[in-house]
């Protein structure tokens, strides 16, 4: 509603006349038959609405894939977590038996060495030793070293079945031995390069469990990494180590499939061998295996999903013992989320503090005068982000235009100049004057409906001035600070650029965190965590705001 | 009822009003209201209706000229501390409060206690037969519940004077017809001083004790309803209230109380010289369609008559509306009841008119 017969209402010739008559031809439409009504008019409506989705559909296409997709991608990877399952097959499964109490079994580390191997000729333990890294500081250098001595393990037991048998050191004596028939024999002879993949035959799978399966990932291995045939390959140490674990294990006794005489004149020689167990291999290598904490995390984090993240991200890890808190000096991000929300509240009641007077002004002015105003509220938009933001460190610094002005006028001695930047006080700053603007426009854009009838009316009824605008117009004009409030919020709380530039160690918000995580420490997984609880923050605050104030009540314009 | 100078409640003295300092929107405006008295201000579009309420109410001041209020002036008064009860056309009810609220409103900010406060609320809406209404909000209510919440509103803390500007403007007639009814019976009732701004001069005749005629920024005539009908003082009074015949013509003598006007097309007609004083002056006279006879019989005996050409002839009810062409005027309107003796005329008939010489008026040109 609208006083249409104030004065300041004027704004042609005949001003209350055209407004009388568009508000008498304004009541609610109401059919007689309303259903009917509706779905013809749906009917109606479906060509259009189909034109419209057609405008959008690029636009649509173009977010789903560059945005949309991204973010669900990134989401995932908070809680992704197959690198170790990935990486380690053989020893996530071998630690399900695992009693956390004590170092694992030979047959976990016998494991251990087998996927070890195959990961280290795959050069992917460094990958995994850094993700495991966040979790527990030293994996990275102890994978490293032992990616260098892995091919080691075993090693006394491959002397020790080539000294019984020359055979043994032969390619093609296990190549025989592990694969299917008609993979060895398409594979035998001259052959160029890797060959067909390697198939295992089921006799051996069946006889030599360990072995076989040691053996595939070796010949897959160099298949796959050096394009080289299991016919010409010696293999690993470790598929000794398993043959020897298989034989001295006691399988194989009834086996009698090709090089049966070779494994018949193993089985007795086996019992005389010696060499250090798996464990006592890996305890040789690196002390750190005995380690119980490294154990812990390989199989905290051995599932394929993970919420190692989202425990970091605040401030928790997972232990074998369950979930604790850091330790203390690590414990950050709680501080930075609470730091983050405690400054976007400043930066949001700051702004409506100033924007509320002009916003005020720009729905009270004449028209000429207030689309200046509007054109200087709007400035700042035309001007780049780091240019004002940059001008804002100019101004604040301590030999800045600012405290330079103060140490000029006396209030402040030359020698205690203020620490106006590069704390939250200059984050504080910079923000407001930077998000400013997208108080001041749904303000203005609320303030601008208010007739100035209700004031007026409220005078009249006897209200002072201060009343009339407390209880009249205020009221009317919180739809408006809403609006603000939400947008400057949000806006504020992901912030990136203005505190990583003004905000030095103490102003700096989450983002700059995850930034940090994305392109330096390259820990996309944390990255991820801590932007998901930055997205769940908003949802949760945009939820208690739609309860308490209601999102009816927000008014963009 | 009229009020001379010294016992008038609000007097407009002299006042002028400019926005831009080029153009006078109000000019040289005298107006004494009496107390208890109900005046209409009545005039087109633009012509200051609404800024001479707000200079009352203290929303805008005059440029020049004095504003009392019983008495005293209230040129440096800020409006909340007038007193004057105010009924905005779009009703200005605050839309975040309640019916109650509303009507709170004027009390609590003049700290006036809770039962007291109560009591009152109660009474004016009674008053306006909306006691059922006081936990709505006002986008819960129709046009016409408003507009008496609004009534309700201005009164509830019994200022003395009323100010309504255009408070029917958006509602249809029949409910138009219902309020008027009811605020003039309000306003006589609690013996309040009402000035009520309108764009309807059925609304401003049927209402007021006097209308003032405003016209680009002055009163052109200030009576009774009665009297503004019968005797305007103007051609822009005449036209403006209620349908009226104008034929252009020349004084041609003058006869004490009477005078004797020459038309375009040189036949003669009696007329009351109003704002003529002078053989020669041109001068426009004004007849209404109802005052016009056609029968021989009921002539004035030797006043003049003029010959007359139907045009037209509308059935209405009521009435009938005959259009005619006389003296080169071809829209010269008659209204004949609808009685069991009244002849319907057809058109191209030619017939013979006049009119007693006190109905017709020679005014300016
Ligand atoms: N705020 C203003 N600034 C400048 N001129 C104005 C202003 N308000 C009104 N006017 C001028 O004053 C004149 C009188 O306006 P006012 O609103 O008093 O007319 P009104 O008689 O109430 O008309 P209506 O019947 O249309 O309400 C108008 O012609 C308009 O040009
Ligand atoms: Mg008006």
């Amino acid at each position: 509603m609208s006083d249409a017969t104030g004065p300041d209402q004027f704004t042609g010739a005949t001003p209350d006349n055209a407004i009388r008559n568009a508000e008498r031809s304004d009541g609610p439409m109401l059919a007689a038959d309303g259903r009917p009504l509706k779905r013809s008019l749906a009917r109606a409506l479906r060509a259009q609405k189909m034109r419209a989705l057609m405008l959008i559909a690029p636009l649509l296409v173009f977010i789903l894939v560059t945005f949309i997709a991204p973010i669900v991608d990134m989401l995932f990877r908070s809680v992704e977590n197959q690198i170790v399952s990935e990486t380690l097959p053989r020893t996530v499964v071998a630690l399900e038996e695992w009693d956390p109490s004590d170092v694992p079994d030979n047959a976990t580390f016998a494991a251990l060495a087998y996927d070890f191997m195959a990961a280290a000729e795959r050069r992917e333990h460094t990958r995994l030793g850094s993700r495991l890294n966040y979790e527990t500081t030293g994996i990275s250098s102890l994978f490293r070293q032992t990616g260098r001595s892995v091919d080691d393990v075993g090693e006394e037991y491959a002397e020790q079945f080539i000294a019984l048998n020359a055979a043994w050191e032969e390619p093609e004596t296990w190549a025989t031995l592990m694969g299917a028939a008609s993979w060895v024999e398409e594979n035998s002879g001259e052959v160029e390069g890797a060959g067909t993949l390697f198939q295992l035959s089921p006799t051996a799978r069946d006889a030599f469990p360990e072995a076989a399966d040691a053996y595939r990932s070796f010949a897959r291995t160099i298949q796959s990494e050096d394009d080289d045939s299991p016919m010409a390959e010696e293999p690993w140490n470790t598929v000794y180590l398993a043959l020897y674990r298989d034989l001295s294990a006691g399988y194989a006794t009834e086996y009698d499939g090709p090089m049966a005489e070779l494994i018949a004149e193993a089985i007795p020689a086996v019992a005389d061998f010696e060499g250090m167990t798996p464990r006592e291999a890996f305890e040789a290598i690196d002390e750190e295996w005995m380690n119980l904490q490294i154990w812990g995390t390989i199989e905290a984090f051995s599932d394929p999903f993970t919420a190692g993240y989202f425990l970091t991200s605040v401030d928790l890890q997972l232990t074998p013992q369950g979930v604790e808190q850091q330790p203390e000096e690590q414990r950050i991000y709680r501080l930075l989320f609470w730091r983050t929300l405690f400054m976007s509240g400043v930066i949001t009641i700051s702004c409506i503090l100033l924007a509320y007077p002009i916003a005020y002004l720009l729905s009270n002015l004449p028209t000429r005068s207030s689309n200046l105003l509007l054109i200087l509220v709007l400035l700042p938009f035309w001007t780049s982000l780091l240019v004002r933001t940059s001008a804002w460190k100019v101004l604040l610094q301590q030999q800045g235009v600012i405290n330079d002005i103060l140490v000029w006028i006396g209030l402040v001695a030359d020698d205690a100049r203020l620490a106006l930047i590069n704390n939250q006080l200059g984050t504080i700053i910079a923000m407001t004057h930077i998000l400013l603007p997208f108080m001041i426009l749904p303000m203005f854009s609320v303030m601008k409906t208010i007739p100035p009838s209700y004031v007026r009316a409220a005078k009249s009824l006897g209200a002072t001035n201060w009343t009339a605008f407390w209880r009249v117009y205020f009221p009317q004009s919180i739809p408006g600070i809403g609006a603000g409030c939400i947008l400057v919020f949000i806006l504020a709380i992901g912030y990136y650029i203005t505190p990583e530039l003004v905000g030095g160690r103490t102003g700096t918000f989450i983002s700059n965190r995850i930034a940090f995580h994305i392109s330096s420490s390259l820990n996309w997984g944390l990255a991820a965590a801590l932007g998901s609880i930055l997205l769940a923050v908003v949802l949760i605050l945009y939820w208690l705001y739609d309860r308490i104030v209601g999102i009816d009540n927000v008014k963009l314009g | 009822m009229t009020s001379d100078q010294t016992d008038a409640f609000v007097a407009f003295d002299r006042v002028q009003k400019s926005y831009d300092g080029e153009v006078l929107v109000v000019k040289d405006l005298n107006l004494h209201i009496g107390r208890g008295e109900f005046l209409t201000m009545l005039g087109p579009s633009g012509s200051g209706k609404t800024t001479c309420l707000m200079m009352l109410a203290g929303f805008e001041t005059a440029t020049h000229g004095e504003i009392t209020l019983d008495g005293k002036p209230i040129n440096n008064i800020p409006p909340h501390k007038r007193g004057i009860g105010m009924v905005f056309q779009n009703y200005a009810l605050f839309p975040h409060m309640t019916v109650g609220e509303n009507l709170s409103f004027p009390l609590e900010v003049r700290k006036i206690g809770k039962s007291e406060r109560e009591g009152k609320i109660k009474r004016a809406l009674d008053m306006v037969q909306m006691g059922d209404f006081i936990n709505r909000r006002p986008a819960q209510l129709s046009g016409g519940q408003q507009q008496r919440i609004a009534l309700a509103r201005a009164l509830v803390f019994e200022p003395e004077l009323v100010l309504m500007d255009e408070p029917l403007g958006a509602l249809d007639k029949q409910l138009r017809e219902t309020l008027q009814f009811e605020i003039t019976n309000l306003a006589h009732e609690l013996g309040i001083t009402t000035v009520y701004v309108t764009h309807d001069q059925t609304e401003a005749l049927t209402m007021s004790d006097r209308v003032a005629v405003f016209d680009d920024g002055r009163i052109q005539q200030l009576a009774a309803p009665d009297t503004l009908y019968e005797e305007p003082q103007n051609s822009f009074v005449a036209q403006f209230i209620g349908e009226n015949n104008t034929l252009q013509g020349t004084v041609s003598k003058m006869n004490g109380d009477m005078c004797e006007v020459t038309l375009a097309d040189g036949s003669l007609i009696d007329a009351v010289p109003v704002n003529v004083s002078a053989v020669g002056e041109k001068t426009q006279v004004s007849i209404r369609p109802e005052r016009v006879e056609m029968d021989p019989n009921r002539l004035t005996p030797g006043a003049h008559t003029l010959k007359a050409e139907v045009k037209e002839f509308v059935y209405m009810g009521d009435i009938y509306r005959t259009r005619l062409s006389v003296a080169g005027v071809d829209d010269f309107i008659i209204k004949t009841r609808n009685a069991p003796d009244q002849r319907r005329l057809t058109p191209g008939e030619q017939i013979e008119i006049g009119w007693r010489p006190q109905d017709c008026r020679a005014l300016d040109a």
